[in-house]
């Protein structure tokens, strides 16, 4: 083989690069996300449900707001009638973040474990930020 | 068929391209969050009731809403002041003090607001007296025909409407604005409020911002925050009922608009 | 072919790691950008574009330049141009190249570009620009590569490229009107709401981009054997000629239909530019400076004798540039918004992280021009031997 030292460096370079990720997170503990649904409105609630099935939010929570928000901004639709016959209204701050008042424990709990993020608060006013009143 | 050997590379070739292209749209699709919606029909098959969206039945809905301003009636610093803090206040409207600053309701003098109704002997009652400017809502709006990704929209009652999420900053709407309406988010705009209203979204840096006839309270039913706080000074109404209040303020008194000449065909008119 | 790009003498290395670290220290300023926003150029409220997009328009220009040797080459069989032909196609592939990256720093979102593709707008000019600029780039690197290749195998082109040249020809004049498009259609902009903006344009486009071209030429003749040829040069100076004289006709027709006609809309913008607008005097000196070259441009351009005298060919074609990047790099941009919807000037004047940027760009489109120009001239160099 010709230039076999060049070959195998690069070979040894581009696999060490290719398993970057591994190495990084190597001894790291990941702790498993367990978002809290510790917060004054939900323990007040009887029936703890949110707007939709638990495993139909987990899934598609994202989808989901999408669509609100394309409803609310381009078709002037601000209610949302679930499947249980339930209608809502559609807006983060008003709806989600009624129950859902913890980011921390709640939002970030699995968005930080799957390392994406969402670019939410960009513009949305945490709920955490309504009690201390901007900066 | 004969396929030699560069034949074969050329299909190999070309059948592996198609396929890497077509994985790549998908994975571009998903990643823009189109495609892979959940299916609502699998849900109904399923014997789920469906989800569904809905206007507010307090909504108010018009053909054309308009505003006529009647600057007879602004006559302390304080009738302008009321109308332009309230909507500061709900919208989150960021007190830049430099040139990049963020307006959608403000004042100018009458001669920079009109200034082709310009005339060096007018009283200086007029010439100088502070007139309430902002977004016209126009018929035939040039940030709309400009906009590359339907970020600004003209909503069905003619409210030209902006999408803070598919805005790309390019600032197109801003060069066609011709009434200077439109201000862009060159920074953070969030240390610049002193106050968050929590209900209503801040603007991200990098995106076009207006007025847009307080959309979000006609949705829930409720008036425009600056007419509110007008004191009739203003009126708000439906440009094509003829029994609406505004029809009936403007066949009765003599209006103006900004840049008529345009053909833009503004919705605000000040009585004079 | 493109073995050609990476076997080249010390100085071509100097020179690409040179661009390079160039570029590293740019683009250290887009990141400020991207982190901060736009605040950090001189643009504002009131004049909403600025050195970015003036540099797009410019460089449209550039790039639609091409034609002017496609044009005589291949519609009239002008066989002079054979050796200039390729470094005209492979600096179109540069400019459009860096007309996008341009596009792309002025935006607020960029990460949200594809927008412009999944939501397209078929009213919007800025969609129809990026389709003729996309086009126009895929076109000269097909065009160019295949021609090239086919040099130097020593066979003639495929049939399937004339259609292409062909096309060629319209779709360099189309990006540059559609470019004019996006600014003389805006209703509130009296400056840009004309319709000579196209032509002149076109014709600021078709005397800058082959002024630029032959400097360039010129530079690189000093390091590489291979020459285009004197014959080429002078009838590109003669082109050059007719386009400036073309530019500053339709200059003056803006001039005079503004002040004859006494319509305060037009004529602010000229007072700003030439003398000053309610005391702003900023932009005055650069408009006298490009007024100025313009004029020694065309003194010795248009003398035969003086036009073929390499050394004041050099001085016309320096001063050409200047005066049509003072015109259409800066000032249509800058003043198109001026005076604003409250007959108020506001100043522009772009910042030092803004320059930075706009240099990195530059960076990027030489770099592949360097690497375009290498591989097209070792190839014509081997053919030629």
């Amino acid at each position: 083989m010709y230039d076999s030292g060049k070959i195998i460096t690069g070979l040894v370079l581009f696999v060490g690069l290719v398993t970057l990720p591994f190495w990084y997170s190597i001894g790291k503990a990941q702790v498993k996300p367990d978002p809290s649904l510790n917060t004054p409105v939900i323990n007040q609630m009887k029936v703890k449900h949110c707007i939709e099935s638990k495993q139909f939010m987990i899934d598609n929570h994202m989808e989901l707001l999408n669509d609100w928000r394309n409803a609310v901004v381009r078709d002037n639709k601000t209610l949302y009638v679930s499947t249980t016959g339930q209608s809502f209204t559609m807006s983060l701050e008003v709806t989600c973040f009624h129950c859902h008042s913890n980011e921390k424990q709640f939002c970030n709990q699995c968005h930080s474990y799957v390392n994406i993020q969402p670019y939410c608060w960009e513009c949305h006013v945490k709920p955490a930020e309504e009690i201390a009143n901007g900066h | 068929m004969d396929i030699d050997k560069r034949q074969f590379l050329k299909i190999l070739g070309i059948s592996s391209a198609l396929w890497v292209g077509s994985r790549f749209a998908g994975g571009i699709s998903s990643l823009f969050g189109i495609g892979d919606k959940f299916d609502t029909k699998a849900l109904a098959d399923a014997g789920f009731e469906i989800s569904k969206t809905l206007p507010d039945p307090k909504a108010l809905t018009a053909k054309q809403w308009a505003i006529a301003i009647d600057i007879r009636q602004f006559k302390t610093a304080d009738d302008y002041k009321k109308c332009i803090m309230v909507c500061d206040k709900i919208h989150n409207i960021p007190d830049i003090s430099t040139k990049q600053d963020i307006k959608w309701i403000w004042e100018e003098p009458y001669n920079a607001a009109f200034p082709e109704q310009h005339n060096n002997y007018m009283g200086g009652q007029l010439k100088d007296k502070p007139v309430i400017l902002m977004c016209n809502q126009c018929e035939f709006p040039p940030c709309v025909r400009v906009c590359p990704t339907g970020a600004t929209f003209k909503r069905q009652d003619g409210i030209v409407m902006m999408d803070y999420h598919r805005c790309i900053g390019c600032r197109y709407c801003m060069a066609g604005c011709p009434y200077g309406s439109r201000s862009f988010n060159f920074q953070d705009p969030r240390p610049f409020l002193k106050k968050i209203d929590p209900e209503y979204p801040t603007r991200t840096k990098g995106v076009v911002e207006k007025c847009d006839f307080c959309a979000e309270r006609l949705d829930k039913g409720l008036m425009p925050a600056c007419v509110e706080a007008s004191n009739g000074a203003m009126v708000f109404g439906d440009l094509r009922d003829p029994g609406s209040d505004i029809r009936k303020i403007l066949s009765s008194n003599f209006s103006i608009r900004r840049k008529p000449e345009l053909g833009t065909q503004p919705n605000v008119f000040y009585l004079i | 072919m493109i073995e050609k790009a990476f076997n080249g003498s010390k100085k071509y290395w100097i020179w690409l790691i040179f661009l390079a670290a160039l570029l590293g220290f740019c683009f250290h300023f887009y990141l400020i950008q991207l982190n901060e926003g736009l605040k950090i150029t001189g643009m504002s409220r009131n004049v909403s574009w600025g050195l970015y997009i003036a540099q797009f328009t410019y460089l449209v220009g550039v790039a639609a330049s091409a034609v002017m040797l496609v044009i005589p080459y291949y519609l009239h069989h002008y066989k002079a141009f054979s050796r200039m032909m390729i470094l005209g196609e492979f600096m179109a592939i540069a400019a459009v190249t860096m007309c996008m990256l341009f596009i792309f720093v002025d935006l607020g979102q960029p990460m949200r570009v594809m927008n412009v593709i999944l939501y397209p707008q078929l009213h919007s000019v800025m969609f129809w620009d990026m389709t003729v600029l996309s086009g126009y780039l895929v076109l000269n690197l097909l065009i160019g590569w295949t021609t090239l290749e086919a040099e130097r195998k020593d066979v003639a082109p495929p049939s399937w490229v004339k259609p292409l040249i062909y096309l060629s020809v319209v779709w360099a004049i189309s990006i540059h009107t559609v470019t004019a498009f996006l600014y003389a259609g805006l209703p509130g902009r009296p400056y840009w709401l004309s319709a000579i903006m196209a032509a002149r344009f076109l014709a600021g486009a078709f005397c800058s981009g082959p002024a630029i071209l032959l400097l360039l030429v010129f530079l690189v003749q000093k390091f590489v054997k291979y020459r285009v040829g004197e014959e080429s040069i002078q009838a590109l100076s003669k082109i050059v000629a007719y386009a400036m004289s073309a530019n500053v006709f339709f200059l003056l027709l803006e001039i005079f239909t503004a002040f004859y006609s006494h319509i305060p809309d037009d004529t602010d913008v000229f007072r700003y530019l030439f003398v000053g607008l309610d005391g702003n005097t900023s932009l005055v000196p650069a408009m006298w400076v490009s007024a100025g070259l313009a004029i020694v441009s065309l003194a010795i351009l248009i003398p035969p004798q003086l036009r073929n005298n390499k050394k004041l060919l050099t001085v016309a074609l320096i001063a050409l540039v200047v005066s049509t990047w003072i015109d259409k790099g800066f000032s249509l941009i800058a003043a198109g918004f001026v005076p604003n919807p409250f007959g108020r000037v506001t100043t522009y004047l772009p910042t030092f992280p803004e320059i930075m940027i706009v240099l990195g760009v530059y960076t990027i489109g030489l770099l592949i021009l360097t690497i375009l120009w290498k591989v097209a001239v070792s190839v014509k160099e081997k053919t030629a031997a």
